[in-house]
């Protein structure tokens, strides 16, 4: 089992970076998932995690054991990659209300504006924030 | 006592955020309360330099689980000085805060955010374990996402979006990383892996992903050739964020890469090869890079890249004076260019604009922030008797040492030219008349708070570059600590190289 899961780490790995490396923003968030699912994959099969045995077993009778580790780690990878998923999301949302259109291109292009003038406060007011 | 110590520069920052957190209706509660906790964290903070002064390196394993199945945490002379340091800027960087914020939403979820953002730094400069390190680094990336983006604008969330992407990246480079170093050594503890290392037979495969794990590390460090989303990034946050993220997130990469380097390459060898090449180019291309700007916290920004690529010099050189220079200077810079941040940021707000051409006439109006800009300004490029003369003087000396000609060369250049960047600041900002008249010059109010934080730090130069000697012997010291780690290294003594 251990090629299979080695060729589908590898190969959601490189869709992931394709889609990371699209103009589209969109797309490159996902892009993010899905190289994070596959490096989740790649974590739990480098640690010899073949899935044929419970990590739990009755007291006394380790042999019969898997490894752990490996699931521990990626448990934590998921939930930690889920969350930053959704802040990225959320992001991305916003972005798209106060800009429209979303590719990378326009988000460096953005940034790379001279600075605004410096008002008392600091915060930028956005239209959509007005109109709250 | 003592793990009560060890535990502590996690659990203050935490405690504060989860308490800030229930209290977030009362914004004075939260300010009073995300205060004091920085300054506990800051007597902590000296506390352990204290006791790491004397020799003694504070151990623990989480949970009473013994190594390598436990977490372990080391807090050793390196560990202590970044967090006292690090809790130093974050006490600063909250009276900014205060002194600033008028919206009092954006006010609370920035007191939130930085002591979250502290509990990552923190935990980060304190375990030993490298999956436990990753969950740190997570820690401190969700709470600098927030805090990028805090404050909103289109400006804001554009830099941000490009902040994200690439750092979860290199996040997700960590994480493969360490499963493959899991897979291929049997152990995410850093003590086995260095006795592992260290023992000459690493089972194949254990290199390759340390190597994968450095790359990730130079990331957030900001090295050449990977430092792009810095300087794309760091202009357009809240002037107290981009000044914590300057003085402190660059930082806990080097220090990561210090630390890793340091225990599993204790002679010279390929990484060391490769970090020299990438030090000199960092050094060079950031502050190249800083020559074309024209806007303060844009050229402060390049600025962080090149002065990274000092401290990464030292790392490569890896002789006792080079490791003890490169603590030195990541003590000095941490202090110098949050304070930079700080004052750019203040300077911007009063002249209405942080575009160079749109300044001016700070020198006539405010002779006190003009003097106070120039000593972190003359700090950073390494002006006798301030702080950045003697990190700049034991790295060139250790180069020059290691017959390193042309790194020491680089070093003195880009020391050059990092004057003539600040000299541009100083002309535009501060000497020549505002453009629009000096009645354009906007009376900034209710800044008591930020200016006694910037003073504290720039005293705080001074004294360093005038009473270097105990810190340097703090740094020799740090140096062959990193040298000889025997806290990491002990409990794995017996199993001699298992």
């Amino acid at each position: 089992m251990e090629w299979l899961a080695a060729i589908t780490t590898g190969g959601l790995a490189g869709l992931g970076l394709w889609m990371l490396l699209d103009r589209n923003l969109k797309r490159v968030v996902l892009g993010v998932v899905v190289l994070g699912n596959a490096i989740n994959l790649g974590v739990l099969t480098a640690g010899r995690f073949f899935g044929e045995r419970p990590a739990f077993v009755e007291t006394g009778n380790t042999v019969e054991a898997a490894n752990p580790l490996p699931q521990a780690l990626v448990l934590t990878a998921i939930v930690i990659g889920f969350s930053l998923f959704i802040f990225a999301l959320a992001l991305l949302k916003r972005t798209r209300e106060l800009h429209g259109d979303k590719t990378t291109d326009s988000v460096s292009s953005i940034t790379e504006q001279p600075a605004p003038d410096w008002h008392d406060s600091e915060h930028e007011s956005d239209g959509a924030e007005a109109r709250r | 006592m003592n793990h009560a110590l060890l535990v502590a520069p996690i659990l203050v920052p935490l405690c504060s955020l989860l308490l800030a957190i229930i209290l977030r209706r009362h914004l004075l509660a939260v300010r009073v309360l995300s205060l004091s906790g920085a300054a506990l964290l800051v007597a902590v903070g000296l506390v352990l330099v204290w006791q790491a002064a004397q020799g003694v390196v504070l151990t623990g394993q989480v949970g009473d689980w013994q190594a390598p199945f436990g977490i372990s945490l080391v807090i050793d002379r390196l560990s202590a000085v970044m967090i006292a340091i690090s809790a130093v800027v974050a006490l600063v960087t909250l009276l900014y805060g205060v002194a600033k914020d008028s919206d009092s939403k954006v006010g609370r979820d920035f007191h939130i955010f930085i002591q979250g953002l502290l509990t990552g730094i923190c935990g980060a400069f304190i375990t030993a374990d490298i999956f436990n390190l990753y969950v740190w680094f997570e820690v401190l990336l969700i709470a600098s996402f927030a805090l990028m983006a805090l404050g909103g604008g289109s400006r804001r969330l554009a830099g941000s979006m490009t902040y994200v992407a690439l750092n979860l990246f290199a996040t997700l480079i960590f994480l493969l990383a360490a499963g493959l170093v899991y897979g291929a050594s049997g152990t995410l503890n850093m003590g086995e892996l260095a006795v592992i290392m260290r023992s000459g037979e690493a089972p194949p495969g254990v290199t390759p992903a340390l190597l994968l794990m450095l790359l990730s590390f130079a990331i957030k460090a900001a090295l050449f050739p990977v430092f792009g989303w810095l300087p794309a990034t760091y202009h357009v946050a809240l002037t107290a964020v981009s000044a914590m993220f300057a003085g402190l997130l660059t930082k806990v990469g080097v220090y990561a890469l210090i630390r890793m380097v340091t225990l599993l390459w204790p002679e010279y060898g390929l990484p060391h090869q490769l970090l020299l090449w990438v030090a000199c180019a960092t050094m060079l291309v950031g502050v190249l890079g800083a020559a074309a700007q024209t806007e303060v916290r844009r050229i402060l920004s390049f600025h962080i890249v090149s002065q990274v690529g000092y401290m990464i010099l030292g790392l490569a050189l890896a002789t006792p004076l080079a490791l003890a220079g490169a603590v030195f200077y990541l003590i000095h810079h941490i202090l110098v260019k949050a304070n930079l941040f700080f004052i750019g940021g203040l300077a911007a707000r009063i002249c209405g604009s942080e575009r160079l051409a749109d300044m001016g006439g700070l020198y006539k109006r405010m002779p006190w922030l003009a003097l106070l800009f120039a000593i972190p300004a003359l700090s950073l490029a390494g002006i006798p008797p301030l702080s950045g003369f003697w990190a700049k003087f034991l790295l060139v000396k250790a180069s020059l040492d290691a017959a390193a000609w042309w790194a020491a060369g680089i070093a003195l250049l880009t020391g050059v030219f990092t004057l003539l960047s600040m000299n541009k600041i100083w002309n535009e900002a501060f000497l020549k008349p505002h453009p629009q008249g000096e009645e354009a010059l906007q009376v900034v109010t209710g800044m008591r708070p930020a200016w006694l934080g910037m003073s504290a730090l720039a005293v705080m130069t001074v004294l360093i570059g005038l009473g270097a000697g105990p810190l340097i012997d703090y740094a020799v010291a740090a140096a062959a600590q990193l040298a000889d780690p025997q806290a990491y290294l002990q409990p794995f003594a017996s199993a001699g190289g298992a």
